[in-house]
């Protein structure tokens, strides 16, 4: 450590050599002391700019002086009274540009390690058997919520805390959505730590109904009228995947990364004893800079291929998380930046065996601000590699919002839904998470599910 | 768990069953799907639904045993169960959304290859309590594979039973007695052909040189069933769909038949591939020079 104060407590990691053959988690935690320690860097400012940095407003101060205190009980009744899921947000949150990136602590030096502390606290309530406090007695009313991920899972705990009786809908045979199938297992452990999060929701009271396709099992008018819920909240985030409709994408060794890591993750390809199969070749190209990217990226390293990531903007670019990318990096990921495939290259089976790419140049800025990569005339050169995996982001399902009688949607498939409270066009109906913003993070969508729950209440309350 | 209700034994390696999974049953319609996984490792196995009651609660679905998974679900008793059901997924067919009267003045032809019997059976009940019976063409390896006759024979117009080895009613594939009931004379202004892949492209091949539009009913590979991993997206015309959300049915005309094929052999290992050939060598005829499985 340098100068007392300006530098974080450094946390453990797994080799990198040795993490590459495995599915067990990439980061290992602080140890008490360590979290105490870096507890202690936090100035606890009068005007902590750390909580508006935060999409649902943790009391960050107050959770991480407790720690500080030793008082981890309180600590963890502090982070839960903002937070239903802490231990995912402590390990998948991009805290670098939000609280962390609000931090005084970072203006000279490092920002206090907010993430790796509310893992900490949340890791240690789970070992020693904590649960989170129903603050108000039942009162009979009953809430659907549709989704299982990070938006319903919070919006059904904010509920279940005020009372009300709420049961999840869950399309796929388990609960967590995107933090069942889609994070893997070294970055968010499903045993470990999504499985008990879904555990302290439900012994908040939430029932959790898997294997119900909304608006094929059942509809959400049907919910309302036939089963007796007062108010629906759709957290069915943005599951359809993207390709890039080029030719060549339908053969054999093309996959959708929302697949790729389905098999791996959901279905547990990477383990004997699962049935799944997964595709293991040699080398695989993932296309794409995102954190979905990295994370397939990193999987097919650990079932033994040899990886490149083909974007196609630079790295300054590049979507994921600064630390996904170093991770991805320091286990052997080459990338392959400023490169965009335009044809997938077969044998006569119809098998990948490479791509057509074309090297590209920063232009001027698009629409997002970024600037905008162009193709350079004649640098097209072939990338040989036996499989593909498209890594280029998600939408929407367009199943509830086209079963849904007077629901709107933007020209994105996207539900439409304000801020505020989550209220959509449809009466006593409300959405939030990546439905309605399509892909995005996390603890926006767990924002959102608390907003949706304040909204929820405000309109059954208003009712009588 | 979605218990067995009752389980029946159609021949040595098909098998039907009722499960109890009232949300399904609830709400399907003919040519929809459901996904059962066996167990907690178990995958997630895509069937046709074959039958459905309502006010019971269970719907019925017939299964052949091909894979060390199908085999286990065979293991399963009556009193026992699945981990999960889900559905109904897809859409329903066509049949059944159209317009009644406009499908009533349809002559329709339908052709079950094998096990592809269990889905083209809802279909033709579905028509037959709707005051349509159609004509259905089975067609089986053997006698012994040929299922569901009696159930089918109630419920269609005339039924063509046919066995590759003439073991049973009519001799030869089922693409003959598509032929030979046109050269009798028979006319028809609609086919729907479900079973194997290969017998499906065939099927559209025959009824193409007759001008008879085909739907035909797609099983790739799938994961979730929901539109999510698009690991079943085939090519129908110039576009991509997946089936799972679009289909399962399609205009038999423009599915690439060879490239879903491919794509069905995308986890089956050489010794895999070899163990199929050496059990189930029969189903594969050869020598057509198009399917490309005798290279």
């Amino acid at each position: 450590m340098g100068a007392p104060g300006f530098d974080r407590v450094p946390i453990s990691e797994q080799d990198p050599k040795i993490r590459a053959t495995n599915f067990e988690e990439v980061c290992l935690g602080y140890t008490e002391e360590e979290a105490v320690v870096e507890a202690a860097r936090c100035l606890n400012c009068k005007n902590p700019r750390c909580v508006s940095g935060c999409p649902v407003q943790i009391n960050i101060p107050g959770f991480v002086t407790a720690l500080k205190e030793r008082d981890f009980k309180k600590s963890y009744e502090i982070l839960t009274e903002s937070s239903s899921l802490p231990a995912v947000c402590g390990r998948v949150c991009p805290q670098e540009t939000q609280c962390e990136a609000q931090c005084i602590r970072g203006i000279k030096g490092d920002a206090v390690s907010i993430g790796k502390l509310e893992r900490y606290v949340a890791d240690r309530a789970r070992e020693e058997g904590t649960r989170m406090k129903v603050t108000a007695p039942a009162n009979g009313h009953k809430v659907a919520v549709i989704g299982s991920g990070p938006a319903g899972l919070t919006c059904a705990g904010d509920l279940a805390k005020l009372g009300y009786d709420v049961t999840i809908f869950e399309a796929l045979h388990e609960a967590g959505g995107v933090l069942t199938y889609g994070i893997p297992e070294f970055r968010l452990p499903k045993e470990k730590v999504v499985a008990p999060e879904v555990e302290n929701v439900k012994a908040l009271g939430v029932k959790i109904e898997t294997n119900v396709v909304i608006g094929k099992s059942v509809t959400v008018d049907e919910l309302m009228k036939n089963e007796g819920f007062e108010a629906v909240f759709i957290g069915s985030g943005a599951g359809l995947p993207m390709f890039m409709k080029i030719p060549g994408e339908n053969a054999k060794g093309v996959f959708s990364a929302n697949e790729y890591l389905t098999r791996n993750n959901l279905m547990k390809a990477f383990r004997n004893d699962a049935d799944t199969p997964i595709f293991k070749p040699a080398k695989v190209a993932v296309v794409g800079g995102g954190n979905v990217a990295m994370d397939a990226a990193r999987t097919a390293l650990r079932l033994g291929a040899e990886v490149s990531i083909v974007y196609r903007r630079s790295a300054a670019e590049l979507p994921a998380r600064a630390e996904e990318v170093e991770h991805a990096k320091e286990e052997g990921i080459k990338f392959e930046l400023l490169t965009n495939p335009i044809e997938i290259l077969t044998d006569d089976d119809n098998n990948v065996t490479g791509m057509k790419c074309v090297r590209m140049e920063l232009g001027e800025p698009d629409a997002s601000g970024r600037r905008r990569p162009v193709a350079i005339e004649g640098s097209e050169f072939e990338l040989p590699t036996d499989a593909v995996i498209m890594a280029l982001g998600t939408s929407p399902n367009p199943l509830i919002a086209s079963t849904t009688e007077g629901l709107e949607t933007n020209k994105w498939k996207c539900i439409v839904a304000d801020e505020e409270f989550g209220k959509t066009s449809k009466e006593g109906v409300f959405a939030g998470g990546d439905a309605v913003t399509g892909a995005a993070t996390v603890i926006l969508a767990m924002g959102a599910g608390k907003a949706a729950a304040k909204g929820i209440d405000e309109y059954i309350k208003s009712k009588g | 768990m979605y218990l067995i209700k009752k389980k029946k034994v159609l021949c040595p390696s098909i098998f039907l069953m009722d499960v109890e999974a009232p949300r399904v049953a609830q709400y399907c319609e003919p040519g929809q799907f459901l996904i059962v996984r066996i167990d907690e490792n178990g995958e997630r196995i895509p069937l046709t639904i074959c039958d459905y009651d309502r006010e019971a609660g269970t719907i019925t679905i017939v299964v052949q045993t091909i894979g060390a998974s199908t085999k286990r679900m065979m293991d399963l008793e009556e009193g026992q169960g699945f981990h999960d059901v889900v559905g109904p997924l897809g859409q329903p067919s066509e049949l059944v959304t159209d317009d009644l009267e406009e499908v009533k003045k349809k002559k329709i032809l339908f052709v079950a290859g094998g096990l592809g019997t269990a889905p083209v059976y809802p279909q033709v009940k579905w028509l037959h309590e709707h005051g349509i019976d159609a004509d259905v063409i089975v067609g089986a390896k053997t006698k012994e594979l040929v299922i569901l006759e009696e159930e089918m024979s109630k419920v269609a117009g005339n039924l063509y039973i046919t066995t590759d080895d003439g073991s049973y009613g009519r001799s030869g594939m089922v693409t003959k007695v598509i032929e030979d009931l046109v050269a009798e004379g028979k006319k028809y202004d609609l086919c729907v052909a479900i079973g194997p892949m290969i017998m499906m492209k065939f099927c559209v091949l025959t009824t193409k040189k007759f001008d008879i539009p085909t739907i035909v009913s797609m099983n790739p590979i799938m994961v979730d069933g929901t539109g999510m991993c698009g690991a079943c997206r085939l090519t129908v015309g110039d576009e991509t769909k997946f089936a799972c959300i679009d289909g399962p049915e399609f205009d038999g005309y423009k599915v690439n038949f060879d490239e879903a094929m491919g794509r069905m052999r995308l986890y089956k290992t050489q010794e895999g591939e070899a163990l199929l050939a050496l059990e189930e060598g029969k189903t594969h005829h050869g020598g057509c020079g198009n399917c490309g499985g005798d290279k």
